[in-house]
């Protein structure tokens, strides 16, 4: 096997290492391929689905995160069928999640004309706001499903295994053990899952407290509130 | 009751793989797995506990929250609909006094409903949890049946007609050792063929998986060979969940030894010392015929140590699941017999090579390696003298609905399905509306099409398939919205929720499944768009399949989900 690949992007030859990703290949092409769960930092485990292109017009499209690059291979990222996917995907997303925080969701649903109204009396996923602890705000009904809090509380970073998922399919939610308060979990508030949540689901108190047009002072209140019934939970 | 102490004491020093067979005991002993449970497994196996807490919440079976002494599940899919499953759950809810989903005053009974449990032929069909109890399978249910008197479960029998897997098969008893012969195929393999013979006469015989995914068998077995990496596994998939499909639990009801000795052949072919059975843990009667049928040969020295004094040594252990179609997946499977929720693998890397804790893995359908015995025995050219070029040898199919004797049949592929239904199954009940062909992930026929031919490659060429060997016949009065909103609860009670297009798109679909009745404009458009969505752009076969049924329907009858006074 040798070291490189060449392919057709688009119409673009171009020639990286074995191994390289479609969407690392666009990328150096300039061609952006959209993305949700994609991260970084972030094992990536194919969940979205919004970065699916046509690779030799197959029968299946391919995630552009998670497909390596093949020798000869002719990917297009952009054609009706991708078009299709992308902006179903979309509406369903929407139809499903209050999207009000994810503005670069937002700014996919305009560029791929997905209609905001396409699925009248879907079940929404609704969750109640979790306000649990002094450092931040879970809001479920904004969870899109990437993954990140998990995998960065778990292998991806901080080994402390406080939260996984909960349930099956459509009715899936991110939760700690029996649903205990976050004190009560290994939690050790090192803030890494608030930091990679693409959207409004895991904010810090301080925000969301602005948000909620709470003073600093009122916020400083709530927040020593929770660190005192974290405080009792420890000694309990 | 055995304590928490005393169910873990066998797990000391195990590690997270033992998590589904913990979690399986304490879930039958207490009825659920609690906080305290969930400690101590953490403690014992060294798995976080929101960790085990999401490995509970994924599997249909385990409850985190105390349930009730007893617990029935009437399956509510399109065969033991069609035979008055609802009626089934009304009068048993009605005579408890409770609706569905809740739980009687004293806390001893709870009424829900269950997805597919290999039953078809005797619809409609029930699984019965009792506290400090094996599930019992119960089939058929009347409405006037007592399922609160357990003591007395009907025995099933199912019609079976073949005369090559199936010879001797009554439906009803197990092949002993005795009457199944001592393992004369593995002999002839160990003692003349070699692992490279056995793989040389597979490939003859042309043989193509029975799982559903229509793989040739030999280049599994070469590629997984020739990976690199030890150990490696052989995995009987038994976790047969597609609705309509009860041919694998006949065949290990009746014949474990031909499943066993097919898996030994597989794992002397690829070089593997350690093999798993994955059964569904809908089928209690299954699992413990197969688990009599490993002592019985273990105890015989067919299986164990050194077999027939050589250095080959196999040990076969036997993980139930948890109550999840997707496990059914490969990867899937993998990761329910690692400890985990049941999420499907990113492919590639595949199983041959990255299987089973990452080694080389040969994962292979119960009926699948049931041929491996006699085309080892007889030889590739035995199983080719059936069949087409391409659709070698017999192959079982499962039938139900609306046919005179729905069963399990061994057909020699290029019948067409018209024989299939006249002369084997005893014709169709009433007169015929269509035909759910290879399961909920299949397609729909009409009766224009019974001349097909029963082949891989003829019912592709109509865009149908084999899958799993499903065979759903629906006469005239049957409600094809309602099987169709069937199909869709089946679906999003299954989908795992890993990938955007399926975790949304089951939940969508069969929202406009559910209003069929009374469809809303845009309807048929909508279920176009999420249908070709999740075809096309899902993660793993469950989503590339979930609306194969409905795009063959919107295709067949161009008035469904038609708004009245639109056009379509
Ligand atoms: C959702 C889903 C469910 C499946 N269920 C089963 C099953 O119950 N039994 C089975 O043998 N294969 C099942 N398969 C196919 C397996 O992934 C795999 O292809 C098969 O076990 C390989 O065996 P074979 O080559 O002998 O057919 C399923 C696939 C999918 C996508
Ligand atoms: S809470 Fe945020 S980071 Fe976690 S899965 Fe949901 S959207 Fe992703
Ligand atoms: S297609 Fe469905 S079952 Fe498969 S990974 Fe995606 S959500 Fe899970
Ligand atoms: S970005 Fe590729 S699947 Fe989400
Ligand atoms: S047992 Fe009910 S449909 Fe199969």
């Amino acid at each position: 096997m040798s070291d490189t690949v060449t392919l057709t992007i688009d119409d673009h030859e171009i020639t990286v290492p074995a191994g390289t990703t479609v969407l690392e290949a666009a990328a150096q092409l300039g061609v952006e391929v959209p993305v949700i769960c994609y991260h970084d930092a972030t094992t990536s485990n194919g969940l979205c689905r919004v970065c699916v292109v046509d690779v030799n017009n197959g029968r299946l499209l391919q995630a552009a995160c998670v497909t390596a690059c093949a020798n000869g291979s002719k990917v297009e990222t952009r054609n009706e069928r991708v078009e299709r996917s992308r902006r179903t995907i979309l509406e369903m997303l929407n139809s499903a999640v209050d999207l009000q925080h994810a503005p670069a969701i937002q700014t996919l649903m305009s560029d791929y004309d997905a209609d905001p109204a396409r699925f009248p009396d879907a079940e929404r996923r609704e969750h109640a706001l979790l306000d649990d602890n002094p450092f931040y705000v879970r809001d479920y009904s904004q969870c899109v499903l990437c993954w990140r809090c998990v995998q960065v509380c778990a292998e991806d970073a901080q080994y402390t295994f406080a939260l996984t998922f909960d349930g099956r399919g459509f009715d899936t939610h991110i939760a700690t053990a029996f649903d205990i308060p976050m004190p009560e979990s290994p939690c050790v508030f090192c803030g890494q899952c608030v930091g990679v949540c693409p959207t409004g689901a895991l904010k810090p108190k301080i925000q969301w407290g602005m948000e909620q047009g709470l003073t600093p002072d009122e916020i400083r209140q709530s927040t020593r509130r929770s660190r005192h019934r974290r405080e009792e939970a420890e000694d309990g | 009751m055995d304590s928490l102490a005393e169910i873990l004491a066998p797990y000391q020093g195990r590690q997270r793989d033992a998590l589904l067979p913990v979690l399986w005991d304490m879930q039958t002993a207490f009825g659920h797995i609690g906080p305290d449970a969930v400690r101590q497994i953490s403690h014992t196996l060294h798995v976080p506990e929101a960790d085990i807490y999401g490995v509970i919440s994924f599997y249909s079976l385990f409850s985190a929250a105390p349930t009730t002494e007893t617990v029935i599940r009437v399956c509510t899919d399109p065969v033991c609909g069609l035979a008055g499953a609802d009626e089934v759950v009304h009068r048993l809810c009605h005579r408890l006094n409770i609706q569905h989903d809740e739980t009687t005053s004293d806390g001893k009974y709870a009424v829900s409903h269950t997805t597919c449990l290999g039953l078809c032929d005797h619809a409609p069909a029930a699984l019965i949890s009792q506290r400090g109890h094996e599930e019992i399978a119960v089939a058929p249910v009347s409405p006037e049946s007592d399922l609160l008197e357990l003591q007395i479960t009907p025995p099933y029998q199912s019609i079976v007609r073949g005369d090559i897997l199936l010879r001797g098969v009554d439906g009803r008893h197990v092949e002993s050792l005795t009457d199944y012969g001592n393992y004369r195929a593995l002999h002839h393999a160990i003692t003349t063929l070699g692992p490279e013979g056995v793989i040389g006469e597979v490939e003859k015989s042309g043989l193509i998986g029975r799982g559903g995914a229509a793989f040739p068998t030999a280049s599994k077995w070469k590629m997984t060979r020739q990976a690199a990496g030890q150990p490696k596994y052989v995995v009987c998939n038994a976790d047969e969940s597609e609705p309509g499909t009860f041919k694998d639990r006949v065949l290990m009801e009746a014949r474990p030894h031909l499943i066993l000795e097919g898996v030994a052949l597989c794992a002397f072919a690829i070089g593997a010392t350690k093999a798993y059975l994955f059964v569904r843990g809908e089928y209690p009667e299954s699992t413990w015929r197969l688990q009599r049928a490993i002592d019985e040969a273990t105890h015989a020295g067919l299986l164990g140590e050194n077999i027939f004094g050589s250095d080959f040594s196999l040990d076969i252990e036997i993980r139930r699941g948890g109550g999840a179609y997707i496990c059914g997946e490969e990867t899937a499977l993998f990761e329910a017999i690692e400890g985990d929720r049941g999420f499907p693998r990113i492919k590639p890397p595949y199983p041959t090579t990255h299987g089973l804790f990452q080694r080389p893995t040969v994962v292979n359908n119960v009926e699948t390696l049931s041929t491996i015995p006699g085309i080892v025995e007889h030889g590739g050219d035995w199983f080719k003298q059936w069949g087409t070029e391409k659709s070698t040898g017999p192959k079982l199919v499962s039938v139900s609905g609306h046919v005179h004797r729905p069963g399990v049949y061994e057909i020699i592929p290029g019948m067409t399905l018209r024989q299939l239904l006249e002369d084997f199954c005893g014709g169709v009940v009433g007169n015929l509306q269509t035909v759910l062909m290879g399961g909920a992930a299949g397609t729909f026929l009409t009766p224009d099409q019974l001349e097909v031919r029963l082949t891989f490659e003829d019912l592709r060429a109509i865009r149908s398939t084999f899958g799993s060997g499903a065979i759903m016949v629906f006469n005239e009065t049957a409600d094809l919205p309602d099987i169709l909103r069937r199909l869709g609860r089946f679906f999003k009670h299954e989908s795992c929720g890993k990938c955007f297009p399926c975790q949304l798109g089951t939940q969508r679909q069969m929202e406009i499944l559910e209003r069929a009745a009374a469809p809303l404009a845009g309807d048929r458009e909508r279920l176009h768009d999420i249908g070709l969505t999740m075809t096309e752009s899902s993660l793993c076969g469950l989503g590339q399949t979930a609306a194969s049924a409905v795009l063959s329907a919107l295709e067949k009858w161009p008035d469904l989900f038609a708004v009245k006074g639109q056009p379509v």
